[in-house]
């Protein structure tokens, strides 16, 4: 069997089943662009969890006038609390480092941080409480800290970031989750369409089947062009869906979060090229076994 | 060649075996016409002949190959051994003469410097030089039925099974065809036609296996088509009461495939 009469059989099949070769591209395409949103979602989380753990703060609250918490009492915390607080922990080995932030210094940070918000104006020097920034050689190992300082004299409060992020990466797994069902029900979709197709392809080529029959043309020969076109349209497919996340990742991350200081926590093109041959692989994979078993059922000798 | 030992061949579904207890022994370079009328097993004759079918029992022998035990996957090369032609022709009509000759070749897997060579020498040889730029719809029925011997004999088989070659041509076309098939015999290919045209077969007097209901009733050499015994062609309709008249239209209601409606499953 010539490649050049293959390409011709393959050609003419394509041709005069169109829309449904369309509709199979299709379906690959959206299958595969929700697997890979699905997986770059895991890749961003992984990529922020790696940027953020470095730099997740524990902060400590001192105790203020007006503080409303017990342990309190209503008092704002002494001098000698906080030189205590402060030599507790730099004596404890899983504290990397130590910042204080005075009253003056977190109501810039505030002012700075919400300067577009009209909270500002009600928010006055001294409503937000000196702390201690405490930045830890395990992010993972909080938990020491807090128990340890969250009743001590004059805290009013240890808050961990960790809490936070974990809230968001918790909302990534499930966008991951999501896309990931989603696909694999497109998936399945895709192999229904794609048997679908073959047998209508195999129908609309019936009599060229039955003279390859006839004439004794090899199971091979006759389902090779089923299989190829397959190929071909799957193909298409995945890449249409790679080009899509590439341009999406590029047009809505780069350029849309360029302004963000989070360059280095987000991913790009070289997320999606890591993941192009997997995606490649898995639908060739599918594209086959669908075929083979879809023709060994319609196309008996 | 071909050797019939004791066949039998039911149908699924059927009760009536479409051949009983059949002996046919056709040698090598013979020229045997099967006759019969419709239903008389002549279609199942040669769908056995060319492993389309099996047989229920009995053993048939073609090319040197028991049929019954060989594997599918030996089907593909022992058809490239035999020829085929239909009343229908089975011409592929979006190609044209050259490609459809050609396309037997090129799904075997020739080489394309044969497939140039063959193609023009087997359509000069049945006569249709110079038309191998037409498409099918363009030639006479005559001519269609010449691209299909063209394409069943351009591998040089063996053996060429003929089912009703010319049920749908005019008696001197079909006289021109069976002359073409008996020019194929006498190049050393052996040729069985199944039949039930009186004036071709009174024409060539050749070898007739005349069937009837799936049983020989007649193997002679050098014979004639004679008239079957049962008066009627197709007996089933004079016998089955409910067997509708010949009315206005019922053509186009034969056009309704049960199976394509489900009418067989829901049986």
């Amino acid at each position: 069997m010539k490649p050049g009469f293959i390409a011709g059989e393959v050609w003419s099949g394509l041709r005069r089943n169109l829309s449904m070769a369309l509709s199979v591209i299709l379906v690959t395409m959206v299958s595969m662009f929700l697997l890979g949103l699905g997986l770059l979602a895991q890749r961003q989380a992984d990529t922020m969890k790696g940027y953020w753990y470095d730099r997740i703060q524990v902060s400590i609250y001192l105790c203020t006038d007006n503080s409303l918490q017990p342990n309190c009492q209503g008092q704002a915390a002494t001098e000698a609390q906080e030189q205590s607080i402060e030599s507790q922990l730099r004596a404890m080995p899983e504290v990397k480092e130590v910042f204080q932030e005075t009253e003056a210094e977190a109501f810039e940070r505030f002012k700075e941080q919400f300067r577009n918000s009209p909270i500002t104006g009600n928010v006055q020097l001294g409503d937000i409480p000196q702390s201690f920034r405490v930045q830890l050689s395990d992010p993972t190992k909080y938990a020491v800290v807090t128990s340890q300082f969250e009743r001590a004299p004059g805290v009013a409060s240890v808050q961990d970031q960790e809490k936070v992020l974990k809230r968001f990466f918790q909302i990534i797994n499930w966008i991951t989750a999501f896309s990931v069902f989603l696909a694999t029900l497109m998936v399945i979709c895709a192999t229904l369409l794609m048997a679908t197709t073959i047998r209508q392809a195999a129908f609309i080529r019936r009599r060229e089947i039955g003279i390859m029959r006839l004439v004794g043309a090899s199971n091979w020969t006759i389902r090779m062009p089923f299989i190829i076109e397959m190929l071909v349209v799957a193909a298409l497919g995945v890449g249409l869906a790679v080009g899509m996340l590439w341009l999406g990742l590029r047009l809505i991350f780069n350029l849309g979060f360029n302004q963000v200081i989070l360059n280095k926590a987000l991913i790009g093109a070289n997320d999606v090229w890591s993941l192009t041959p997997w995606l490649f692989g898995g639908v060739i994979v599918i594209a086959v076994l669908t075929s083979v078993v879809t023709l060994r059922r319609y196309l008996r000798v | 060649m071909i050797r019939f030992d004791n066949v039998t061949k039911v149908y699924p579904r059927s009760t009536r075996p479409a051949l009983a207890d059949v002996n046919v022994n056709v040698e090598r370079g013979e020229f045997v016409f099967v006759v019969g009328p419709s239903g008389s097993g002549k279609s199942t004759l040669l769908r056995l002949a060319l492993r389309e079918e099996r047989a229920t029992g009995g053993t048939v022998l073609v090319a040197g190959q028991d049929l019954n035990s060989m594997s599918s996957r030996k089907v593909p090369r022992f058809r490239r051994q035999i020829g085929a032609v239909f009343q229908d022709f089975r011409l592929l009509p979006g190609k044209t003469v050259d490609q459809n000759v050609a396309f037997a070749l090129q799904v075997i897997g020739k080489p394309s410097s044969a497939i140039r060579q063959l193609v023009p020498e087997t359509l000069e040889m049945v006569g249709l030089e110079g038309k191998g730029k037409r498409l099918p719809h363009q030639l006479s029925g005559g001519e269609q039925q010449r691209v299909a011997i063209a394409r069943a004999v351009v591998n040089k088989p063996q053996i060429l099974l003929c089912d009703e070659p010319t049920g749908n041509l005019d008696p001197k076309i079909s006289l021109d065809i069976v002359r073409l098939l008996d020019r194929i015999n006498r190049a050393g290919t052996t040729v069985l036609m199944a039949t039930h045209d009186a004036d071709t077969v009174n024409a060539m007097r050749r070898r007739v296996v005349q069937l009837e209901e799936g049983v020989v009733v007649r193997d002679a050499e050098h014979a004639t088509y004679l008239a079957a015994t049962t008066p009627s062609e197709s007996p089933t309709l004079l016998e089955d009461p409910d067997a509708v008249e010949d009315v206005e239209g019922i053509d186009d209601i034969g056009d309704l495939d049960p199976e394509r409606f489900g009418a067989e499953e829901g049986r």
